[in-house]
């Protein structure tokens, strides 16, 4: 059925606009800029922020183009001396109650506040009187400084609709009002995942990553330390944003070569540890299907741990099922293990003496590092972790012309990586990699499936399924035979819940379950570029299947510098070695962690 | 161990649990009913007397909300109190009418002698100071309540010896 057209004007310019749009939405699609603030498209709908204020022909008041659906015939002016007035006076009050450090502020630049009150022309601050005090909280991950909010609560519909958390509300009223966890908590103390979607929808500097670019800097100008860094495959994709390249083409040379002119000692690729995932994390699958098949003892559905929002997530609202996650580390602890050690052999050093700073979409993982789980013989396995914005910042503190930078490749060995590591980076792609590498195992033959995209698990719905039957299977894996696997793929925890519910009730029809924490995977991380046009991320997935269609070896088990990993050191999957370098356990920590702990210390 | 959800543990006396059986039984009625939860806060603050974080976690629990929005209520209406309530809450009118006649000196004067602010209660638990709006005997300003009692044409020098009859 064809759409309904609405026929209305916008400043006398006749549009043809979808029956249901916003006037704010009509106005975008028709190149028409209406100020917005609060609005979040996909997000939040709340229009509390009145910065885009229309003037509509035959109405009493001064309408929200972000809440007002078009009509026919409509007639609205959104440049009216009026229109325009409004809108200025209303971001004057909001800055009437902002800081305005803007000079030293780390947003500057990137500010949608500052960018509204510069595009409103506001030439000074008319309005003193009181303002609001603010608290600054700092988790590993998140850090809140609340004297910046300015209460457009975005973050709280992110943390609450999309992502089901809900640490994230609105305490108290008036100028007492602060976003923020029950009972003034600290975000680092209550069931926050940290993942990070609250940074990434925040307008302004209320919410942002916890800053690691200083430590990064001084284990780089320190001359005992040899410092390593890994590249996620998400920031290949998103980095180019930052400095005004189009959104989803990969900057993978360029990338490379700016972390070697920022001084790195060895550039890798978190892929190679992507690669690495796969051979345990597929052998792991093999070994608990193994079992189970056998009448022996393993749990299913295994889950995947990659993503550590998610396994926070986990162990606050399913401590129970801690036991369905894969006990592999995540990709970036799995290559810092092997650095410190199969590379600190080969180059003959000692372990204690190197920095490995990751580099990833995501900010749960500065949380991850910090996990006792998360070190070998007292030793970290990772030491710094930065966001892409971060090292978008370093990048330019270097002077470094990103855009005019030559291609360059990651370091051998730890730099070799195939496409299946690539698709790590968005939903499904852990799935897709693994059942590459799986099926071949058992099979000898190559995944069924046109170009190896299995892509009933690819795209944003929030729940996808697929079924892989094993025929005609190797002798070692004849136990396979016949047998069907079910797999399940969802990102963000809207859906991880639903499946979860069956996992906990013992009811999930799954064997294999891949868990993103990020809506659409670590392309979308919560360390990402921010962009108000959310649409655009698709373009980001885009840029991954390229990556790993550019491939050569597009299966994990197929990567050359892995398999003399395997040859050389690690001997096999799930063997003693990469059980103590590259396996790990988890915490079940149910939720209230802050009542527990309050109750704890009274 | 792997409880699905970590609970607080209280030690309870035999009046807590009626209190807490009471508020679970409100929780009850209205869980599946929607737009019910400042029903619910105002019927468990009934109960309980105020509403602390453990109490809030029973009403989060119960109706399927976060703790923090369900703290985000409580915390936006002034009617929604975190503290113990005192044996004798003392309400004073801010409204228009007791404004102009000298409500506030009344606050101040309150404040100074149980030495505590408005929305405070006492360290003995007898007495708190609330502010609040007309309390509709403008002819009688200005006017405090203490517990259903209405005092008329209150002045500072009078305090004491209202305080004195509890």
């Amino acid at each position: 059925m064809a759409e309904k057209i609405i026929h209305l004007t916008i400043n006398g310019k006749p549009i043809a606009a979808k029956e249901g749009q916003t006037i704010l939405r009509a106005a975008q699609d028709n190149n028409i800029y209406i100020p917005s603030l609060c609005y979040l498209e996909g997000v939040h709908k709340f229009g509390g922020c009145r910065m885009c204020m229309v003037e509509v022909e035959g109405g009493r008041t001064l309408m929200a183009a972000c809440m007002v659906t078009v009509r026919e015939g409509m007639v609205v002016k959104s440049n009216s001396a009026k229109a325009r007035q409004a809108r200025k006076l209303n971001c004057e009050l909001i800055l009437s109650d902002h800081p305005q450090d803007c000079l030293s502020c780390a947003r500057s630049g990137q500010c949608e506040l500052q960018d509204l009150s510069q595009t409103l022309g506001i030439k000074e601050a008319r309005f003193k009187g009181e303002r609001s005090e603010g608290i600054t909280d700092i988790s590993p991950s998140i850090t809140r400084d609340t004297g910046k909010c300015i209460l457009c609560r975005r973050c709280v519909s992110v943390c609450n609709e999309v992502q089901k958390i809900g640490v994230l509300n609105a305490q108290n009223r008036g100028f007492k009002t602060v976003i923020g966890p029950s009972g003034g908590q600290s975000i680092g103390k209550v069931d926050c995942t940290n993942c990070g979607q609250c940074i990434a929808a925040c307008p302004v500097n209320a919410l942002s990553e916890t800053d690691s670019i200083q430590r990064v800097w001084d284990a780089i100008n320190d001359p005992d330390k040899r410092v390593i860094v890994q590249v996620a495959p998400s920031v290949r994709v998103a980095i180019g944003e930052e400095f005004g390249l189009p959104t989803g083409v990969p900057v993978t040379g360029k990338l490379a070569t700016a972390l070697k002119e920022l001084m790195f000692d060895d550039v890798f690729d978190t892929n190679f540890g992507a690669d690495l995932t796969i051979m345990e994390e597929g052998s792991e699958f093999l070994s608990r299907a193994k079992a189970v098949l056998q009448g022996g003892k393993a749990t299913l559905p295994m889950i995947t741990s990659c993503s550590p929002g998610w396994v926070k997530f986990l162990e606050h609202r399913f401590p129970g099922s801690v036991k369905n996650l894969s006990t592999c580390k995540s990709p970036h602890m799995m290559l810092g293990a092997v650095i410190k050690s199969y590379y600190a052999q080969k180059l003959e050093i000692d372990p204690k003496t190197m920095y490995v700073v990751s580099v990833m979409p995501c900010t749960a993982k500065k949380f991850e590092i910090q996990r006792p789980e998360m070190t070998n013989g007292g030793v970290p396995n990772v030491d710094a972790v930065i966001t892409t914005r971060e090292l978008a910042k370093m990048i330019r503190e270097a002077g470094i012309d990103f855009e005019n930078l030559p291609d360059s490749d990651f370091d051998a060995p730890l730099g070799i990586s195939t496409g299946a590591a690539d698709i790590f980076g968005v939903t499904g792609g852990v799935m897709a990699a693994a059942l590459r590498t799986v099926y071949e195992l058992v099979t000898g033959r190559e995944l069924p499936f046109d170009n190896l995209r299995i892509t009933p698990i690819e795209g944003n719905k929030q729940i996808k399924t697929a079924d892989l039957t094993f025929e005609n299977c190797l002798p070692a894996y004849s136990y396979l035979e016949g047998f069907t696997a079910k797999v399940a793929v969802t990102s963000g925890f809207a859906g991880a819940a639903t499946l979860m519910e069956e996992v906990a009730k013992g009811a999930s029809p799954y064997h294999f379950i891949e868990v993103m924490g990020c809506p659409g995977g670590c392309i979308v991380g919560g360390g990402q570029p921010r962009a108000t046009v959310r649409t655009k991320w698709a373009d980001r997935a885009k840029g991954i299947f390229e990556e790993d269609q550019r491939k050569k070896l597009r299966k994990s088990h197929e990567n050359p510098a892995l398999q003399k990993l395997y040859n050389e050191f690690l001997l096999e999957p799930l063997g003693h070695k990469p059980h103590d370098l590259l396996h790990t356990s988890y915490t079940p920590r149910g939720t209230y962690n802050e009542l527990i702990q309050e109750t704890k210390e009274r | 161990m792997s409880p699905e959800k970590a609970s607080v543990v209280i030690d309870l006396s035999a009046e807590e649990q009626e209190k807490l059986d009471a508020i679970q039984k409100v929780i009850d009625t209205y869980k599946d009913k929607e737009g019910c939860l400042i029903s619910v806060l105002h019927l468990a603050q009934e109960i309980y007397g105020y509403l602390p974080m453990e109490i809030q976690q029973k009403i989060a629990d119960g109706m399927g909300f976060s703790l923090s929005h369900v703290s985000s209520v409580v915390t936006f209406y002034s009617y929604f109190s975190m503290i113990p309530r005192a044996d004798h809450a003392i309400k004073i009118c801010m409204g228009t009418a007791c404004y102009v006649r000298g409500g506030k000196r009344i606050v101040d004067r309150l404040e100074e002698v149980l030495g505590i602010s408005a929305g405070q209660t006492t360290s003995d638990g007898k007495f708190s100071i609330a502010i609040t709006r007309c309390l509709g005997a403008c002819g009688l300003a200005p006017v405090i309540m203490i517990d259903e009692e209405v005092y008329q044409q209150v002045n500072p020098d009078k305090i004491e010896k209202i305080l004195s009859k509890y």
